[in-house]
């Protein structure tokens, strides 16, 4: 399974939630969802991304946010997955696990492909975890993997690409917290 | 000395909505009134830049969180701390507690911590101001206040 074809799954089934990118999901997504519900986190601090959807979750407790964040990032901010299991939200962390850095060029991190994030996130306290390691069975559970409730872990693992550079967001961070303010009917912060 | 349940009403009649913190020994004081009060909602963490990262998230969703940390946290933190306030431009308003701070005044300590924090402050260029001992918690408020108004990122460190 690709990263791209991972995440044209989630495009078909996230309905009206919120779409947090990080990394090198933010230069795919856009061509499959450019809505002002779609928000690349970039420029980022690298694995504060579910951090930030778990804050919007919380603000917004009638809204589904979906983070995509990368195996990479996440070790980079572990604890997070205690902190999203104690604070129940309507949060779907979907963990894009390629086993590599990839917008540094393709470098391994550290545990690649031996990590077990669904138990991470269980023994961190989140009952509801998915892995999927094929295309078939991602496309024939995405749905149910993204009904209510939070919070939810999904682990993909996918195929790594090597040579990669670090995507560019679609529009200007200001711009992008403009219209998301204007979706969500909120003034300025 | 700060009372920490004045400091709470006060902030929450201001519209503060959420308390994010990794506590120190000092700030860890106000902890009882942070719990019990029924429109604030404490959210414990597990490292400071995931609080500062919560933070950003909920005032992107209309919301008003505080951030509080000792220094030391702080310093991990940059990153999330940079990124939150010069690339999301959020009025992030952090209370930074900072160890050690008046023996380090009367050079009775080694710690490092007193030291450095000034200096990353400055180097992260963000208005501060550092509370002075006596501090109330009617100060700290209007120091939010003022800071919402401008619709500005601000640290209030409290010496330790």
């Amino acid at each position: 399974m690709t990263a791209e074809q991972a995440l044209a799954v989630l495009a078909q089934h996230r309905g009206n939630a919120m779409v947090i990118t990080t990394m090198g999901a933010v230069g795919i997504w856009p061509r499959l969802s450019d809505t002002p519900l779609d928000f690349a986190y970039m420029p980022s601090a690298m694995g504060e991304g579910p951090a930030l959807a778990l804050g919007l979750a919380l603000a917004q407790p009638q809204r589904r946010v979906i983070a995509i964040c990368g195996d990479g990032s996440l070790l980079m901010n572990l604890g997070c997955l205690v902190t999203i299991a104690n604070y129940p939200a309507e949060l779907y962390l979907v963990i894009l696990d390629n086993g590599l850095y990839e917008v540094t060029g393709g470098q391994p991190i550290v545990g690649s492909r031996r990590i077990h994030f669904g138990l991470l996130a269980q023994g961190a306290g989140i009952r509801r975890t998915y892995h999927f390691t094929d295309l078939q069975s991602w496309e024939q559970s995405a749905g149910l993997c993204l009904e209510p409730p939070g919070p939810v872990v999904i682990w993909l693992e996918i195929e790594g690409r090597l040579g990669q550079k670090t995507p560019s967001p679609p529009r200007s961070m200001r711009d992008q917290i403009e219209r998301l303010h204007r979706a969500l009917a909120i003034g300025n912060v | 000395m700060i009372s920490g349940q004045e400091l709470v009403t006060g902030l929450v009649s201001q519209g503060v909505t959420h308390w994010l913190w990794i506590p120190d020994s000092e700030l860890g004081r106000w902890e009882t009134d942070l719990v019990s009060h029924p429109r604030l909602q404490l959210i414990r963490v597990s490292r400071e830049a995931e609080a500062i990262g919560i933070a950003a998230g909920l005032m992107l969703g209309g919301k008003k969180p505080i951030v509080a940390m000792q220094c030391t946290g702080f310093f991990d933190a940059g990153d999330a701390f940079r990124n939150v306030v010069h690339d999301l431009h959020l009025p992030l308003f952090l209370i930074l507690g900072i160890r050690n701070y008046l023996a380090y005044q009367e050079r009775r300590t080694t710690d490092s911590c007193p030291r450095f924090t000034i200096p990353v402050l400055e180097a992260w260029r963000v208005p501060f101001q550092i509370l002075s001992p006596e501090a109330t918690a009617a100060d700290l408020v209007q120091l939010y206040r003022e800071a919402q108004r401008r619709g500005e990122a601000f640290v209030a460190a409290l010496p330790e």
